[in-house]
């Protein structure tokens, strides 16, 4: 029987559950269709022993847009986001930072490696936060259109560029910074010591094919600082149960707003004519109708693989085909028998509690990405750890805990390998790693999961295991993501939307695609007849 | 992990609360005895000492000194002879207040600067930016302790260590190098609390020495250690400014409204001589458009609440009026008496009611037509949980300027004291 919906979103992904959430929420009548077993996309958690849940993929949350949180009634469905109050990153020969939730400790703790750079630590992040601060309502706002003549667009650029002059001299010139250099240039400005560098700069390089020392790394940096932990800018949590808690409890809140989600439901194609959509057709042929159909997948899947290419301007088929994916990372994951430990510092649960950082030096970051240029993951690996059981305690049985390890770099393609051949060998090369920075830590593995690029891909059909849907360097952010002149969520087939990662402002776990292009779609509604 | 200063173990005997706030990430008591006014008085009635060593503590040493120091404070330091100390502010580019602190010139090319929050980057960049030697500056928090010895017989126990009667000539700003217990410290003729006091630079290694030394010294004048509490009391009598409360450093704030320039702060008198002065520092262009402007927004003024209108709006609810112990850091709402009712004109920051002048006073910011002496204000407070009005009369400060502040002592008071 072929069932009518006002709307499906394709791919259950978190932005596909809040796009659709918001859709629900407005009165449409919205299908979810998933091809996996289980909704969250690359923010999923699953109990691969028993008692053990792994976040497979991505693990903090930050940039998860405060206003989804009340319009959609998140907390009544479940939401907890933890504090991750300190970040560790420990160097050679029992040299560490450890840094806390408190500005005055921090200063003392920074301080044992350089006075001028406690005081340099300050003064950046307060910078870093006027930056955000500032650019907050952009990432909560639909950019506008630069290819447009439209004077409502025109006057939207003016607006904007209005916006950015009227900054503080500080503020814009920091901004400017972050565009044009990289966050090896900008740290230089304010800090000395390598360590403290090292740890600030790894925001600059995840998920992203470029060194602190790359021009790119700066942008990377400010968008990782663009979230916010209750109103501590730049702070990052951790959702109870794992980023997959999170997107089980937008699932609740679609479903309260009387969504229907399918998962086992691949897509095969969006369905249009003439008039504009009509609907989906699945892998196993089954057609379901619909005159709105939101792609909540990357830019490649949504005009190319879900529409025939050739029914699109070339112009825009020429941008999606010049939009750079790079697979860059991959995930460890371990169930641990006890916790690690570093030596000098007795108290593990005061230490691990929040990120821990293997890259104990600028130049560490720098040759491991050296490394992978040819072809191969980095010998020696930047690693983001965290334990996320001692956040969680009901992610491990009682004692024994979940790590998981983020690894840099991992190209998505190996010139001399396959990825098949070299899970064991990664997991090796991380395991070592941890072993020179935590001595005795092999010993307390009780099963460890790797998770290639080819991997991510693969389960979650992000093209090349881009984790962001596409690299967020500034020539594909904004008013470019991730096309210009198709950067507001619409397409050129009327009804047919998109709402993944590939759109603004971008990729992590923000919900702020969802959200925007579902105001966008419901702003069509009121004023075409959709 | 909180750190502890070189009086820590010395102070801790006499901390019958057990609670310590944390000071700049040192562990410091707010009061050591659950009386309170039995710390302030010894500030004002007999001695009183206090660890202050969570300042951060910077030396300028050097031929660059000098210049460095010149382009960045406000006031000129090439007026600060040797041996003297001086009360002086930075600011940014934009005339903003930076930074209040407390300047020592040992030598001519050698300073000790007190400020409340790390600042050695900040003067290392005003040298780079003015190619002089960024070196000049060293922190060395961690290699002092400093106590402060406030309190009308102040005099009397430091002079018992004053062998060469060093102190007795040293007036008001003075600086002085004597032994306390064989140990070489530095003394300036300064405080915080309006008081006769002392600011007592120790090396930390010879602090429970030094410690010791005092506190036996002190034992037939009540001397009393205090905590921060009774020394904030006592800075809000004599006028004194408190970074974080009164204003806030322009440099970790957002909004134009939460920075402050020096006119707004009322150092208008720091800014009495910019003619004759041809220094650049930093800020000056700016300072210099402001007072040409009229530009200001407010003044930060002394403000006197009338003792009948505060005691009345408690009794009218039925409540004993609050006085013992009130000091109190968040801000109160002023309003413009015009007949418009909560017509909002400004606000204050530090409000205590003086036990000594048995009235409360507060510091406040106003616009400059409310800001003359004598004007009158209303003032909100809490009475029963409901706003009221009380009348305030802005005021010259300090509030309190006994006459033993700046008094000069002749050797013959120097017999006398140490006969003691
Ligand atoms: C390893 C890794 C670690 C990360 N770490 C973090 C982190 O810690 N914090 C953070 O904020 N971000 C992190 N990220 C990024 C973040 O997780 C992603 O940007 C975000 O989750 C993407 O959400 P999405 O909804 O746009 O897309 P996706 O989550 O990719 O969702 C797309 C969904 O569509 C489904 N789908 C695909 N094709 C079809 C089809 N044909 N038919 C039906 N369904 C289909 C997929 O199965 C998937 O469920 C990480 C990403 C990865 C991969």
């Amino acid at each position: 029987m072929r069932q009518a919906y006002d709307a499906i979103v394709v791919g259950a992904g978190h932005n596909g559950l809040v796009n659709a959430s918001y859709l629900a929420k407005a009165g449409k009548k919205t299908l979810l269709l998933e091809q996996n077993e289980v909704v969250g996309g690359a923010a999923i958690t699953e109990e691969l022993l028993p008692g053990f849940h792994f976040t497979t993929f991505s693990y903090a949350i930050s940039l998860l847009r405060p206003d989804i949180v009340q319009d959609l009634n998140l907390v009544q469905h479940g939401l907890m986001i933890l504090p991750m109050p300190r970040t560790f990153q420990p160097g050679y020969d029992g040299n560490y930072l450890l840094l806390g939730s408190d500005a005055e400790d921090n200063y003392h703790e920074i301080a044992r490696h350089s006075l001028e750079d406690a005081e340099g630590y300050r003064e950046l992040s307060f910078r870093i936060k006027q930056v955000c601060h500032a650019l907050h309502p952009i990432m909560d706002s639909i950019p506008p259109n630069i290819q447009s003549q439209d004077p409502s667009e025109v006057a939207a650029v003016e607006a904007l560029k209005t916006y950015l002059e009227g900054l503080p001299p500080e503020v814009s010139g920091m901004i400017k910074r972050f565009y044009e250099c990289s966050a090896a240039e900008i740290l230089d400005d304010y800090l000395q010591s390598d360590l403290l560098k090292a740890m600030i700069a790894s925001s600059g390089i995840i998920g992203s094919h470029c060194s602190p020392l790359s021009k790119e790394s700066g942008i990377v940096w400010l968008f990782h600082k663009l979230g916010e932990y209750d109103g501590q800018l730049g702070e990052w949590g951790f959702h109870k149960n794992g980023n997959g808690g999170f997107t089980q409890v937008v699932a609740r809140a679609f479903q309260s707003f009387g969504g229907e989600i399918r998962t086992n439901a691949p897509v095969s194609r969006v369905l249009y004519g003439d008039t504009g959509t009509t609907g989906v057709e699945l892998m196993d042929g089954e057609v379901i109708d619909a005159n709105i159909v939101v792609s909540a997948l990357d830019p490649r899947q949504t005009f190319r693989k879900m529409v025939e290419p050739s029914d699109l301007p070339a112009d825009l088929i020429a941008s999606i085909d010049a939009y750079q994916f790079r697979g860059t990372a991959a995930k460890v994951n371990f169930a641990l028998s006890g916790l690690p430990k570093f030596p000098g510092l007795d108290d593990s649960e005061k230490i691990f509690d929040g990120f821990t950082n293997i890259g104990p030096s600028i130049r560490y970051l720098e040759e491991a990405f050296k490394d992978s240029q040819s072809g191969r993951f980095s010998r020696r690996p930047f690693i983001d750890c965290c334990i996320q059981s001692l956040i969680d305690p009901s992610m491990s049985p009682p004692g024994k805990h979940v790590m998981s390890c983020f690894v840099m770099y991992c190209p998505s393609q190996l010139s001399n390998s396959d990825w098949e051949a070299e899970k064991t060998p990664l997991g090796d090369t991380v395991q070592e790693t941890l072993e020179e920075f935590f001595p005795g830590f092999s010993k307390l593995v009780i099963h460890r999961e790797v998770v290639t690029p080819k991997d991510i891909q693969s389960r979650t059909g992000l093209s090349q295991g881009d984790i962001f849907a596409g690299q967020l360097f500034s020539s594909q952010l904004f008013t470019h993501r991730p096309a210009p002149g198709w950067n507001q969520y619409r397409t050129p087939i009327k009804g047919y939307y998109q709402c993944g990662s590939g759109t603004h402002p971008g990729g992590c776990v923000s919900g702020g695609p969802g959200k925007l292009a579902a105001r966008q779609i419901l702003g069509d509604c009121s004023t075409q007849s959709i | 992990m909180p750190k502890r200063t070189p009086f820590h173990d010395c102070i801790a005997p006499y901390n019958e609360t057990e609670i310590w706030k944390r000071w700049s990430g040192y562990l410091v008591p707010p009061n050591l005895q659950y009386s309170i006014d039995t710390e302030y008085y010894a500030i004002r009635n007999s001695v009183s000492l206090l660890d202050t060593s969570p300042l951060f503590k910077y030396r300028f040493c050097g031929p660059d000194a000098v210049d460095i120091l010149s382009s960045s404070m406000v006031r000129p330091i090439h007026q600060l002879a040797i041996g003297r100390a001086q009360y002086n502010i930075w600011c940014d580019d934009y005339g903003f207040v930076v930074q209040d602190g407390v300047l020592l010139r040992l030598a001519e090319n050698e300073f000790f600067l007190t400020a409340g929050e790390a600042a050695l980057r900040w003067f290392r960049q005003v040298a780079r930016r003015c190619n002089l030697e960024a070196e000049s500056v060293s922190d060395v928090s961690d290699q002092y302790g400093i106590l402060a010895l406030q309190g009308p017989h102040a005099f009397s126990v430091i002079s018992q260590f004053d062998k060469d009667s060093a102190l007795a000539s040293l007036s008001y700003f003075g600086v002085a190098q004597i032994e306390i217990a064989s140990r070489q410290v530095i003394v300036s003729r300064t405080g915080y609390t309006g008081d006769l006091g002392y600011e007592i630079w120790i090396p930390s290694i010879d602090a429970a020495t030094v410690w010791r030394a005092i506190i036996e010294a002190g034992s037939g004048y009540n001397l009393t250690p205090i905590g921060t509490t009774a020394l904030k009391m006592s800075r809000v009598e004599a006028g004194l400014l408190l970074m974080d409360v009164d204003f806030s450093s322009s440099r970790f704030m957002f909004g134009p409204s939460e920075k402050e320039t020096p006119n707004e702060l009322g150092f208008h008198w720091m800014l009495k001589n910019l003619d004759s002065d041809n220094r650049e520092f930093i800020g000056r262009h700016a300072i210099e458009k402001e007072i040409l402007s009229g530009s200001s927004r407010w003044t930060t003024i002394g403000l006197t609440v009338d003792p009948q209108s505060y005691v009345d709006r408690f009794q009218s609810a039925g409540l004993i009026p609050e006085k013992g112990n009130v000091y109190c850091e968040s801000t109160h709402s002023l309003y413009r008496r015009s007949g418009q009712p909560w017509d909002y004109a400004g606000y204050a920051t530090s409000f205590l009611y003086s036990s000594l002048l048995k009235q409360p006073i507060a510091i406040g910011k106003l616009p400059s037509d409310l800001a003359t002496p004598g004007t009158q204000v209303d003032l909100e407070i809490e009475v029963a949980r409901r706003p009221e009005l009380v009348t305030a009369t802005v005021s010259r400060m300090p509030f309190f300027n006994p006459s033993r502040k700046t008094q000069v002592f002749s050797k013959q008071e120097v017999k006398d004291a140490s006969g003691v």
